[in-house]
């Protein structure tokens, strides 16, 4: 039955480690905003449409 | 806040996208041939080139080179984008990338040369497993690197895909591969028997979860809401997805081998789980598809959405085949039939496949600033593929059920109805519709490539895009001469990463030499090791891979025990370092093919081995004439008999020494068996060996029902 243990073992610490995960990012506020993330990744860097994709890069004033 | 300008690195991507396109192009030309050979065995050219080979040749490039290449494509163009950052580390891009394709061809050269560890989806040999464990570890770093300098705090839900896909495959990885090396290039799994068919099923089903699905769950919400250009349907129900997926997963493997000798609680524990499983994953496919909600139209115009789709379904159609197939009494039919081929074909070409091609037309014009070259060759393309996969899964969907169903009926007076080279070649039409819906999917790629051929020409590689984003507000700033662990205590994620590594690693030290080889006694008396002869025997058993198409493993029906004899026992295969149960009976089954009924003389064996159509018209099995001019090479015995003896099987302590004094003398007395039925051969060829250990099959259990008598 060794490798039954070993598998449960196994099995279960990945699971723990998958609990650990999710606590944490319940901890950290991943999910205290669970709307606007689904939104944001359409925006982030979608070359702009008709033309290069480089886009001009403006410095900051300082 | 000042903004950080930066750029991401497009050339990973782009060679990751190329590798996926040549080696799933490879691996689908090897299905395709393998699926020919089943038609026309003569296709079985050489010893390189016989199905037992090519088939693993097949499913680990499918999966590994195809699946594998695409999974980094994804995860290197999103997670980028995800986290606003360039890769971590350009060189461990690059060691990743050509440390894979490494990987790749060297598993494209040990596979047909009869190098394999023999067991499914696991059969690259033990140096390979230990590059792919370091490749991947460079995999792990290279994202956990950017996923540390993001500047984004909060990880899209595909992050997460892509972490459990890290941690898990590394875990699977690893336990898998526990083994013993008695060669520079071969090993004897740590396992035997049971806990062999418990471990490998385990790994299997979750290389299924973790390598085929999850990953492909996050690209599917990256991918799919920027294809749409539009949200994903609930971000909250993708994070219940998610995290319901993960927990349910690892616990389903042992519905591969319901009705065998694996324990019933395990069976059960596999059914439960793998039933639940339908909740999360459906809500996943829902997802997805109500994704595009109020935009269906687009549906119609856009062929990258139309790939999406159907893959998305497919995801659908194949996790509610999943759990279903899971039930015990759907299991007794299906199990061993092609009704399984047609079940992971369905995932993999429909949900794999057209979601990997609905990523590579939508990324490619982007990375190389064009626009895809030919709408309608795409259009063709798709159409292609679906209807290949429904060529495909429909006519196997057909055989499997019919085939089980012949091998199940009995007559009035209570005998089985048909032999089983009937059902054999019942199959064949079936085989040959099954090849057109291959040839048809593998037609629609080789569009792609002319396609995205056209595409990268017209445009010019964005080798490092720029982008520009605020960088995380930092919540803690590093004092000097701080305590080098300090780091790790304040990322929770490297903290879990590498405790799980360490206890591993530590546990698997500590419990594989001392826990598992004591309880290798075996249960019933009779059973013994094999023989020299027999264990070099069955290594050319392993080495052509017969398992790809004959089980060892009878289960406890009346149609089974009737044809092969009495049910498989836990106890019959304690010395089976690696198991042979096989999962296809694509041939009949083996486990007494020495004993009973079956046996069946040496000479017979031979002839078969040389020309399997001379003994049983019509078998579609590869002739092995070239065992009979091989050499069995023995110089090897005393390596692999005190190999087998640190795992646990009992041979006398010195007993290496003369292994092969006893070899000769078995493999004489097969020659000299031979000769009486006027076959002349010299007892050093390897079809000897083979003989041997086929006739050994089985008989153990019946030499204790004699001497009870």
């Amino acid at each position: 039955m060794g490798a039954f243990f070993i598998l449960i073992g196994v099995s279960i610490l990945v699971a723990g480690s998958f609990l650990a995960a999710f606590l944490w990012s319940v901890k950290n506020g991943q999910y205290d905003d669970d709307y606007t993330p689904s939104i944001r990744m359409l925006f982030d860097d979608e070359p702009r449409q008709e033309t290069t994709i480089t886009p001009e890069i403006k410095i900051p004033n300082k | 806040m000042q903004v950080e300008k930066f750029y991401y690195d497009n050339k990973t991507v782009r060679n990751f996208a190329y590798a996926t396109m040549l080696w799933g192009a490879v691996g689908m030309l090897a299905g395709l041939w393998i699926s020919l050979q089943l038609i026309f065995p003569s296709m079985n050219i050489t010893q390189y080139g016989s199905f037992g080979r090519l088939r693993p040749l097949h499913t680990n490039a499918v999966i590994f080179a195809f699946v594998g290449n695409g999974i980094f494509m994804g995860v290197y163009y999103s997670l980028q984008r995800l986290c606003k950052a360039r890769m971590f580390s350009d060189t461990l891009s690059k060691i990743h990338f050509w440390g894979w394709q490494l990987i790749i061809v060297a598993a494209a050269i040990s596979l047909p040369i009869g190098l394999t560890n023999g067991a499914e989806y696991a059969e690259l040999i033990w140096p390979i497993d230990v590059a792919i464990t370091l490749i991947w570890v460079v995999f792990g770093w290279n994202m956990f690197g950017t996923i540390i300098k993001r500047r984004e705090k909060h990880l899209y839900v595909a992050i997460w895909f892509y972490i459990a896909t890290f941690v898990t495959v590394a875990v699977l990885h690893i336990v898998r591969s526990f083994e013993l090396p008695y060669s520079w290039l071969q090993s004897y799994s740590w396992f035997s028997g049971v806990q062999d068919a418990l471990v490998q099923w385990w790994y299997g089903h979750n290389a299924v979860a973790f390598f085929l699905t999850t990953p492909y769950l996050g690209m599917m919400y990256y991918f799919l809401p920027k294809a749409a250009n539009r949200p994903v349907y609930s971000y909250r129900l993708s994070i219940i997805h998610f995290w319901a997926l993960i927990f349910l997963y690892i616990w389903a493997g042992p519905h591969h081998l319901l009705y065998t000798a694996l324990p019933n609680w395990a069976q059960s524990l596999g059914v439960v789980f793998s039933f639940m499983l339908i909740f999360p994953s459906w809500g996943g496919m829902i997802n997805g598809l109500l994704t595009l909600r109020g935009a269906w139209d687009r549906v119609r115009d856009d062929v990258i959405l139309k790939f999406m789709v159907v893959a998305v379904t497919a995801y659908g159609m194949a996790t509610f085949e999943g759990p279903m197939l899971s039930l015990k009494s759907v299991s007794a039919i299906s199990h061993y039939t092609d009704w399984i081929i047609a079940h992971v074909h369905v995932g993999a070409l429909g949900w794999n496949g057209m979601l990997t091609f609905g990523i590579l037309y939508w990324l490619i014009p982007r990375i190389f600033n064009t626009n895809l070259y030919s709408k309608k060759l795409a259009n063709n393309h798709f159409w292609l593929g679906t209807l290949g996969i429904l060529f495909y899964a429909i006519p196997m969907y057909w055989a499997g059920v019919q085939q089980s169903l012949m091998w199940k009926q009995f007559t009035d007076a209570g005998n089985l109805k048909y032999p089983f080279l009937e059902t054999v070649t019942y199959m064949k039409p079936f085989y040959a519709m099954r090849s057109l819906g291959g040839t048809m999917f593998l037609v629609g790629v080789l569009i792609m490539f002319y396609n995205i051929y056209k595409t990268v020409k017209a445009g010019k590689l964005v080798a490092n895009e720029p982008a520009e984003a605020a960088p995380l507000e930092k919540e803690y700033v590093k004092h000097a001469g701080e305590h080098w662990h300090r780091w790790i205590e304040r990322k929770p994620v490297q903290l879990m990463v590498l405790s799980l590594v360490v206890i591993l690693i530590g546990g698997a030290i500590e419990m594989i030499p001392t826990f598992l080889i004591k309880e290798n006694v075996p249960t019933i008396s009779s059973v013994k090791p094999y023989t020299p002869l027999e264990l070099q025997g069955r290594d050319i058993y392993v080495r052509e891979g017969c398992y790809t198409c004959h089980s060892q493993m009878i289960r406890p029906f009346r149609s089974e025990t009737e044809r092969y004899g009495e049910y498989s026992k836990a106890g019959e295969f304690v010395y089976d370092h690696p198991f042979q149960w096989g999962s296809k009976r694509t041939g009949p089954d083996l486990a007494r093919e020495g004993a009973g009924n079956l046996k069946k003389s040496d000479a017979w064996h031979f002839r078969h081995f040389r020309e399997p159509s001379s003994m049983s018209e019509g078998s579609i099995m590869p002739a092995y004439n070239f065992m009979l001019e091989q050499n069995l090479d023995t110089s090897n015995t005393a390596a692999k008999i005190n190999a087998m003896r640190t795992l646990g099987v009992p041979y006398e302590k010195g007993y290496e020494k003369y292994a092969n004094e006893d070899l000769m003398m078995q493999a004489k007395g097969i020659s000299i068996n031979l000769k009486i039925d006027s076959i002349r051969i010299s007892p050093n060829k390897e079809v000897i060996a083979l003989i041997a250990y086929i006739q050994r099959l089985g008989t153990d259990i019946s030499k204790s029902a004699n001497a009870q008598k």
